[in-house]
């Protein structure tokens, strides 16, 4: 009896979950729909979907994500600093304890990398890694955003955008240039100067990684067929394998770039000891 | 411009990765710095405390064995002059109970050679009374014998005549 009961209810269930299924692959989509190409394409290059920044400029949504990363990070930091770290004990508790793992994991890459100067490369990386893991989950979120031609689009992650990948990566090295002048003068100030390659290389590292995550997110969602399941993989598994590897990939370069412009110079001024040393030997 | 590569936007990203930078550090990044700090500070004073606590215990405890070595030495220094005192008396003693033992020797052998003489003396007059006793015994006898014999023949005779 309870079988036949189980098994009715099985075949309704299934019924159901197929009537709808043909339901989403039979009926038009609604509104104009653009082919994958042109999709693709843009996603590329930001040419025809532009959203308007508070009625000013029109912008890539990109900057717009860029903007909402960022004042859910600032609300973030603030609870915390209101409510969370004035209660903080010597005994952590799980959320004290996420905090200080994250603050310390930073501290120990760039004091890894960079053990002569690293104060400020500590906080540098610090938020720059926090940024990239944050901006890179956010296109999971999918808020939506309606673009100046009328089109709804999924907001990317911010560094998807070229220009914010390319920001990133300039910022970075401005810190390698000006933490090498400052730590070991010119001469490291030159030594990060001879690695010109590295705010290109580093901009568009970042936006290759999350931008063919971002396309072959939209591919997956493109075809209805493919919506089902999918997703849960594709989308959870390869934005959070993004977050984590580009957020590292990033901090773990600027630190060990930093850390030679200032090394090489030590390096120079031992060499520079020895020789002396050695003159006076020899006189 | 290639790939739609916008300067402005660069700029405009570039401008609210600062912000973000800046309120991440005031924010979050120095106070939970300084707290871990100042945590690290108070463990590190707690291990230099318990650093100076275990080297003032190390202290008192060389102290202590070094006060505990000393009495030893006193003990066995003691327990020396306290054999040696002891040996001493012991030898005193010994002498002492050798000499009274002698003295003791002495007079049961003076004793022994005067009950000697007393009970020779004793003897030799127990020896003359019964020899007297005897000798009297002996006369008494035979002049009962006699006095008793010429009785008789009295009666005898009487009878007789």
């Amino acid at each position: 009896m309870d079988k036949k009961k189980r098994t009715r209810e099985l075949v309704v269930f299934a019924v159901i979950v197929l009537a709808l299924l043909a339901g989403c692959l039979l009926t038009p989509s609604g509104g104009e729909s653009e082919p994958i190409q042109e999709v693709m394409r843009d996603a590329v290059l930001h040419e025809q979907n532009k959203v308007s920044l508070f009625g000013l400029i029109e912008v890539n949504p990109g900057l717009v994500s860029a903007y909402i990363v960022t004042g859910i990070l600032i609300v973030f930091a603030l609870i915390c600093r209101l409510f969370v770290i004035p209660k903080f004990k010597y005994v952590p508790g799980r959320f004290q304890l996420l905090l200080e793992q994250i603050v310390g994991m930073f501290d120990g890459l760039a004091e890894g990398s960079s053990p002569h100067r690293n104060k400020f490369l500590r906080a540098y990386i610090f938020t720059a890694g926090v940024y990239i893991f944050v901006s890179t989950l956010f296109e999971l979120l999918g808020v939506q955003a309606v673009t100046t031609s009328g089109h709804t689009v999924s907001l990317p992650a911010p560094l998807s955008d070229i220009n914010g990948a390319i920001a990133l990566g300039v910022m970075s090295y401005g810190v390698i240039l000006f933490g090498g002048l400052i730590a070991a003068g010119v001469g490291g100030f030159l030594h990060a100067l001879k690695d010109f390659s590295l705010p290109i290389s580093m901009s568009f590292r970042l936006f290759g990684a999350l931008l063919s995550g971002a396309l072959v997110t939209e591919l997956v969602y493109y075809y209805a067929a493919l919506s089902y399941v999918l997703p849960v993989i594709v989308g959870v598994m390869f934005t959070l394998m993004h977050a984590l590897i580009q957020a590292y990939v990033l901090t773990m370069l600027v630190s060990t770039f930093y850390g030679e412009s200032t090394e090489k110079h030590e390096k120079k001024h031992g060499t520079q000891k020895i020789k002396k040393s050695r003159s006076e030997t020899a006189a | 411009m290639p790939l739609n590569i916008n300067l402005q936007q660069i700029l405009l990203h570039a401008l609210n990765f600062v912000i973000l930078f800046g309120a991440m550090y005031f924010l979050l990044y120095k106070p939970v710095r300084s707290f871990m700090d100042s945590r690290q500070a108070h463990y590190e004073k707690m291990d230099e405390d318990a650093k100076a606590v275990l080297a003032e215990a190390e202290k008192t405890k060389a102290d202590y064995e070094a006060q505990l070595k000393s009495a030893d030495e006193e003990i066995a220094r003691r327990q020396r002059e306290a054999n040696e005192a002891l040996q001493h008396a012991v030898d005193e003693r010994r002498a002492q109970a050798e000499q009274q033992a002698s003295e003791i020797v002495q007079q049961a052998r003076e004793n022994a050679a005067r009950e000697h003489d007393r009970v020779m003396e004793q003897a030799k007059g127990e020896v003359s009374e019964l020899m007297s006793a005897a000798a009297e015994k002996l006369v008494l006898s035979s002049t009962s014998d006699a006095y008793d014999k010429f009785l008789d023949t009295a009666e005898e005779r009487k009878d007789n005549g």
